[in-house]
C-alpha cells in the first residue's frame, strides 16, 4: 500500500508543473481524500481513494505510516468551516417552512385549532405563523377555537434562506439570520478537516524499515550513518526511576534542623522518651495538681513506674520553691510530694529535655551562653482521630544568656520564622506554667485570610532557672511549635 | 484554657460602648484573651419566649488558665475597663457585721477526708436573672479549673436567711447523713444519693472523690439543717434564688491556699452587687485545734520592683512613672517611690496569679503592648553542634533512600500483641516499658523493635506494586535499671523487603551497603562485621543470621516466619534487617 501511494507521488512529481499535492480530508459530516494540484492549473480535485480504488480509511492509515517514516512526505492540516443544512433544514428547503405550510393548509373558511394542531407542522408552525401575524384564532367559534388566515399570501423567507445555503451561498445571509436559523436547528456549522500532502525532503519511492534505537553494533560498524531512525514521541511520559523516598514529615524535620544549625543552635539530646514527672513537670515549676499531670492527659508508666535516681539536692530546691516559694517567689503553697515527682511517664513535651540541658549548663562554671534546639517525639494520652495524635513531634528552641529581653525573643522568632517563609507575625499574651512573660505566636495566613497560632514562647520563670543553679541575671528565652502542624 | 460565654449585649452595656466583632477580637488579643467563637442563639429555640425578634449573641472568650478573676462577665468587664482606664480598680474591704459574726466550726473528723474550710457572707446583694446566672456559672468555672473538678476545693453558696448559725463542718457515716438535696423533692441518705448520682451526667464525675471513704464531709447549721455534702451536692433547704438577699459562701477542700483563693475570687467579683459595694462580711472559722481564722482574707500585698529591671527584661525604655501607669492598668495599683527607680506594686486579692516579680514584668509588657516592643537580636555568640546520634541518623536516612528504600514514620507506642504475640515472643521477654493508663489497646507499650511498625505499614500498602521496600531509623525503648528512670532508648535501623520472593540477598546487600557507608569492613577481625547463622521465632528456620560488628551483636537479618507474615495480615514472603546503630557513633 505504501509503495503504491508513493508511486502516485512519484508519477505526479513527473508532471510538468511539478507541484501536485494530495489532499486527504476528514470532515465532520463527510470524509474525503482528494488530490489537488496547486497553484496552477486551477485546483483539480480527485479522490485519492477513488483513484487507488481502496477504502478511504486505508489511505489515511497509509499516509500516517508514511509520516512516521520521517521526511518522506509532508502533511499540513487545513480545516475550513462551512454551513450545512440539517435534515429538518433540508426538508424545509424542499417543502417550505412549518409556518408557511400551516398557512397554506388553512382554507378561507378557517380550520378548527384542534385539527390544525394534528398536522405534522402544526405546533411549531402555528406559533410562528401567529407571531408573524399571518393567522388569527377566533375563540368564540361554536365548535371550539378556529384559525383563520389574516393575509392573502405570504413570503416564505425561511425557505428562501435555506435554499441559499443549500446553493452554497450561505455568505449572502447576515450573521443574525444564520444564527436564528441555527437556533431553530435548521443549520449547522461543519468543519472540514483536510490534510495537504506533499513530498518531503527525504522523499523516496522505496521504503526502508526505520531503526528504533542506536545499538553498540551500529556505533562500531558506523552503520548508524546510513540508517533512518524512528522519531521519538516526546509527549509520552518517561519511566519513573526505581528509587526510594524520604518521609515528607521527616524531610521537614531536616529543614528545621538546618534552620537551627544555620542560626548557631546546638542540638540537645532527646533520645529518652521515658521521663520522670520531676523533669517533665516539677523542674519546670508546674505544680503537682496541674491538669496536665492528670491521668487523662499524660501516659504514666506501670513498669518501670518510678524514677529511682533524682538529683536530690536540686530536688529539694525545687520542692521548696513549689511549696514555700523562694528566689523572690511566693511559691504555690501546697504539700509537694516526692512520690509524685518520681512517677515515670512518656514525656509530654521536649521541654523536659530542655530542662535537663539547662540543668547541665547550670553545673558548668563559669556560665557560658548557650543556644539549644531539639525536634523529637512527645506523647499525649489521646484517642486517635482526625485532629488528635497520641504522639507528635515538637520543635523547641532555647537561648540562655545574660540580659535577654522579650524584644530579643521576638527578634529571634522573627529571624526563625523568616527562614520558614513566614514574615507577618504578631504576639499575644498567654499563660504557660513555666514561662513568664509568655507569648503565643500568630502569623497571618494568606489562604485563610486570618491570623493563626503557629507557636508558643516565653521567658523561663526564675522559679525554674534559679533552683537549677543558673546565675540570677541570666535569662532563658524559649519557643516551641509542632512539626505536624 | 477555660472558655467563658458571655452575652454580647450585656457585655457591651457593662463596658459602656459597643464594638464590632473585629474590634472586640483585637481588644481581646491585646489583653491576652481570645475571642474563640461567636454563637448566635435564636430566641425561638432558647428557653425565653420570643419578645422582639433579636437573637442572643454569645461571645465565647478563652481566658488564661491562671486568671481566675476573669472567669465571668463581671471579672472580664472589670479587667478590660481598668485596662482601658475607664474605671479605677476597686478596693475590696472585709467588714465586721453589725450583729453576730457567722461562725463555721470544723471538727477533727474532717481531717482524713477534706480538712479545710473557709467562709464569708455577701450581705444585701441584689441579684437579677443575669447576675444570678453569672454567679452560678462562675462557681462552675472555678470548680472545673482551679478546684480541679472539685477535688481540691468545692464551693457551696446558701441563702443565709433560711439558716441559723453557727455552722458545723464535720464528717459522718454515709448512712447517718440524710437530707433533701438540691432540686429533689424528698430526703435521701448519702448512700442512696451516691447511687442516684451515678447516672447524673454532671455529678457522676465527682463521686470518686469521697465514694470509698468511711466518712463523708457534711455541713450543718445550728438546727441540724444540712447545708451541703461537699464536694457532691448542696441541700435544697438553703438554695439561693434570684431573690436571695444574703449569701453564705463556704469552700471546703484539701488545698487550703486554693480554698482561700476561690473564696476571694467569688466575693470580690460579686461584692459589686452588694448594697455596700466591694465590701464583704467576714465569717469566722474555728479549726479543730481551736484556732480561729477570719475569712475572706482579701489580702493586699506590696511588692517592690525596680523600673530598670522591668525595662531590662522587656526590652523597652519607659520612665518609672509610665511603668507605674502601665501596671495600674493591669489592676496592679503602682506608684514610684524611694530613689525614683523603685515601683511599689499593690497586688490585690483578685490577682492570685502574681507570685513573682516576673509576673509583674509580664503585666507591664502586656499593658505596653507586646507588638509595640522593638525586636532586636541577642548578641549571643555560639557554635552550633549536631547531636552525634541524630547526625548519623540523618546521613544514613539519605543513603537508605538512595539505596531504593522508602522511609516510613511509625508510632513509638503500640499494643503488647504487636511486639510479642505477633512476633511469636512472650511479653516478659521483651523488656518493654508498660503504660498504666492507655485509652486504647494501641498504646499499651513502647515498641522494643521497629519491625511491627514497618509490617503494619506494609499491610496498609498491600495494593502498591511489588516489591515494597521500606525502612525506618528511629528509637525503641527498653527497660534498663542503670538509667535514672529505669529505661532507655536505642536508635535502631530497620528495613523490610516484601515481594513474591523472599529477597534475602537484597536485604543482605543492603546490610553490606550500610556497613560500607559506616566504613566497617567485612570480616571477623576487630572492627569488621560478619553474620552468623542464628535462629529466633520471628524468622523462618535456617533463614536467620545474627549480625556482629565491632565485636558486639548489633541485630539480626533473615526471612520472616510465615506465622509472623500471616499475623500482620500479609501474604508474600518478606525479609528484614534490624540493627542498633549506636555502636557506630
Amino acid at each position: 500500500m505504501l509503495s503504491k501511494l508513493l508511486g502516485i507521488f512519484w508519477n505526479r512529481g513527473k508532471d510538468p508543473d511539478g507541484s501536485k499535492d494530495v489532499t486527504i480530508g476528514c470532515g465532520s459530516s463527510r470524509c474525503s481524500l482528494s488530490f489537488t494540484s496547486l497553484p496552477s492549473p486551477p485546483p483539480s480535485r480527485a479522490e485519492l481513494a477513488t483513484e487507488l480504488g481502496v477504502e478511504h480509511q486505508t489511505v489515511v492509515g497509509a499516509v500516517k505510516s508514511l509520516q512516521a517514516l520521517g521526511q518522506i512526505i509532508e502533511t499540513e492540516l487545513r480545516s475550513t468551516k462551512r454551513w450545512e443544512l440539517t435534515a429538518e433544514g433540508e426538508e424545509i428547503a424542499q417543502e417550505g417552512s412549518h409556518e408557511a405550510r400551516v398557512f397554506r393548509s388553512i382554507p378561507p373558511e378557517g380550520l378548527p385549532q384542534s385539527e390544525l394542531m394534528r398536522l405534522p407542522s402544526g405546533k411549531v408552525g402555528f406559533s410562528k405563523a401567529m407571531s408573524n401575524k399571518w393567522i388569527r384564532v377566533d375563540k368564540s367559534a361554536a365548535d371550539g377555537p378556529r384559525v383563520f388566515r389574516v393575509v392573502d399570501s405570504v413570503e416564505d423567507e425561511v425557505q428562501r434562506r435555506l435554499q441559499l445555503v443549500r446553493g452554497g451561498q450561505a455568505e449572502k445571509l447576515g450573521e443574525k439570520e444564520r444564527s436564528e436559523l441555527r437556533k431553530r436547528k435548521l443549520l449547522t456549522e461543519a468543519t472540514l478537516k483536510t490534510y495537504w500532502v506533499s513530498k518531503g525532503s527525504a522523499f523516496s519511492t522505496s521504503i526502508s524499515k526505520q531503526e528504533t534505537e542506536l545499538s553498540p553494533e551500529m556505533i562500531s560498524s558506523g552503520s548508524w550513518r546510513d540508517r533512518p531512525f524512528k522519531p521519538y514521541n516526546f509527549s509520552a511520559h518517561g519511566v519513573l526511576p526505581d528509587s526510594g523516598h524520604l518521609h515528607p514529615l521527616l524531610k521537614v524535620r531536616s529543614q528545621f534542623r538546618q534552620i537551627f544549625l544555620e542560626m548557631g543552635f546546638t542540638e540537645m539530646p532527646t533520645d529518652n522518651y521515658i521521663e520522670s514527672s520531676f523533669w517533665n513537670f516539677d523542674a519546670l515549676f508546674q505544680p503537682q495538681q496541674h491538669p496536665a499531670r492528670d491521668q487523662h492527659d499524660t501516659f504514666f508508666l506501670r513498669d518501670p513506674a518510678q524514677a529511682q535516681q533524682l538529683p536530690m539536692d536540686y530536688v529539694h530546691r525545687v520542692k521548696r520553691t513549689h511549696s514555700q516559694g523562694g528566689y523572690g517567689s511566693q511559691g504555690y503553697k501546697y504539700t509537694w510530694k516526692l512520690d509524685e515527682a518520681r512517677k515515670n511517664l512518656l514525656r509530654t513535651h521536649t521541654t523536659a529535655a530542655s530542662a535537663r540541658a539547662l540543668y547541665r549548663l547550670a553545673q558548668k562554671k563559669p556560665f557560658t551562653p548557650a543556644k539549644y534546639f531539639s525536634i523529637d517525639r512527645v506523647f499525649r494520652n489521646e484517642t486517635l482521630d482526625a485532629t488528635h495524635l497520641a504522639e507528635f513531634h515538637q520543635i523547641e528552641g532555647v537561648v540562655a544568656d545574660h540580659g535577654l529581653t522579650l524584644g530579643h525573643l521576638m527578634g529571634v522568632l522573627r529571624e526563625f520564622f523568616t527562614k520558614l517563609g513566614i514574615t507577618q507575625l504578631r504576639f499575644k499574651p498567654a499563660y504557660n506554667p513555666y514561662t513568664e512573660p509568655s507569648m503565643e505566636i500568630f502569623s497571618y495566613h494568606q489562604g485563610l485570610k486570618k491570623w493563626v497560632e503557629v507557636g508558643n514562647s516565653g521567658i523561663f520563670r526564675p522559679e525554674m532557672l534559679l533552683p537549677m543553679g543558673l546565675p540570677e541575671n541570666v535569662s532563658v528565652i524559649a519557643w516551641g511549635l509542632s512539626l505536624e502542624r | 484554657m477555660p472558655t467563658v460565654s458571655v452575652k454580647r449585649d450585656l457585655l457591651f452595656r457593662a463596658l459602656g460602648r459597643t464594638y464590632t466583632d473585629e474590634e472586640f477580637d483585637e481588644l481581646c488579643f491585646e489583653f491576652g484573651l481570645e475571642l474563640d467563637e461567636i454563637e448566635i442563639i435564636s430566641k425561638e429555640q432558647g428557653n425565653e419566649k420570643a419578645h422582639g425578634a433579636s437573637d442572643v449573641v454569645l461571645y465565647k472568650i478563652d481566658v488564661p488558665a491562671n486568671r481566675y478573676d476573669l472567669l465571668c462577665l463581671e471579672g472580664l468587664v472589670r479587667g478590660l475597663q481598668v485596662f482601658k482606664e475607664r474605671i479605677k480598680t476597686p478596693m475590696y474591704k472585709r467588714v465586721m457585721p453589725k450583729g453576730e459574726i457567722q461562725k463555721l466550726i470544723i471538727t477533727e473528723e474532717t481531717a482524713k477526708i477534706r480538712p479545710y474550710a473557709v467562709a464569708a457572707v455577701l450581705r444585701n446583694i441584689k441579684f437579677t436573672k443575669d447576675r444570678y446566672d453569672s454567679f452560678i456559672e462562675l462557681q462552675e468555672k472555678l470548680h472545673q479549673n482551679i478546684c480541679r473538678k472539685r477535688a481540691l476545693v468545692a464551693i457551696g453558696t446558701h441563702d443565709l436567711d433560711t439558716l441559723s448559725g453557727p455552722f458545723t463542718y464535720t464528717a459522718k457515716k454515709p448512712s447517718d447523713i440524710k437530707f433533701k438535696p438540691l432540686n429533689k423533692s424528698k430526703e435521701y441518705t448519702a448512700c442512696e444519693l451516691m447511687n442516684i448520682y451515678k447516672t447524673d451526667n454532671q455529678l457522676k464525675h465527682y463521686l470518686h472523690i469521697i465514694e470509698n471513704k468511711p466518712l463523708y464531709p457534711v455541713i450543718y447549721d445550728s438546727k441540724g439543717v444540712i447545708l451541703s455534702m461537699p464536694p457532691i451536692i448542696n441541700g435544697n433547704h438553703s438554695k439561693i434564688t434570684v431573690n436571695t438577699k444574703n449569701v453564705f459562701i463556704e469552700c471546703t477542700g484539701t488545698d487550703f491556699t486554693k480554698a482561700k483563693i476561690v473564696l476571694d475570687v467569688i466575693v470580690t467579683t460579686f461584692s459589686e452587687y452588694c448594697e455596700n459595694q466591694f465590701t464583704v462580711e467576714a465569717a469566722e472559722v474555728v479549726f479543730p485545734n481551736g484556732k480561729l481564722h477570719t475569712f475572706p482574707e482579701l489580702a493586699y500585698r506590696k511588692e517592690m520592683v525596680r523600673a530598670d529591671l522591668i525595662n531590662k527584661k522587656v526590652g523597652i525604655r519607659e520612665t518609672p512613672e509610665n511603668l507605674a501607669k502601665l501596671l495600674t492598668r493591669m489592676c496592679l495599683k503602682s506608684e514610684v517611690i524611694g530613689d525614683g527607680n523603685q515601683i511599689e506594686v499593690e497586688i490585690p486579692p483578685t490577682r492570685a496569679d502574681i507570685i513573682h516579680a516576673c509576673d509583674i514584668i509580664e503585666d507591664a509588657a502586656i499593658a505596653y503592648g507586646y507588638n509595640n516592643i522593638q525586636m532586636t537580636l541577642p548578641k549571643t555568640y555560639t557554635i552550633a553542634n549536631q547531636f552525634p546520634l541524630n547526625k548519623l541518623t540523618e546521613l544514613l536516612r539519605q543513603d537508605m533512600a538512595a539505596a531504593g528504600f522508602t522511609e516510613a514514620l511509625t508510632f513509638a507506642l503500640c499494643s503488647q500483641e504487636d511486639i510479642a504475640d505477633k512476633l511469636g515472643m512472650d511479653i516478659s521477654a521483651t523488656k518493654a516499658v508498660h503504660i498504666s493508663n492507655p485509652k486504647t489497646a494501641e498504646f499499651q507499650v513502647a515498641r522494643t523493635t521497629l519491625l511491627p511498625g514497618l509490617l503494619k505499614t506494609l499491610a496498609a500498602n498491600r495494593k502498591m506494586p511489588l516489591p515494597l521496600k521500606l525502612f525506618e531509623i528511629s528509637d525503641i525503648v527498653i527497660k534498663d535499671s542503670s538509667r535514672d528512670v529505669g529505661a532507655r532508648n536505642y536508635r535502631h535501623l530497620c528495613a523490610v523487603y516484601y515481594n513474591k520472593n523472599p529477597g534475602f540477598e537484597i536485604i543482605h546487600g543492603l546490610l553490606d551497603r550500610i556497613m560500607q557507608l559506616l566504613d566497617v569492613p567485612p570480616g571477623e577481625k576487630k572492627g569488621g562485621y560478619a553474620i552468623k547463622a542464628s535462629e529466633g521465632p520471628v524468622f523462618f528456620p535456617g533463614r536467620c543470621a545474627e549480625i556482629f560488628a565491632r565485636g558486639q551483636s548489633i541485630g539480626k537479618l533473615g526471612v520472616l516466619h510465615p506465622d509472623v507474615i500471616t499475623k500482620f495480615e500479609l501474604t508474600m514472603p518478606c525479609s528484614c534487617v534490624e540493627i542498633n546503630i549506636e555502636p557506630f557513633l
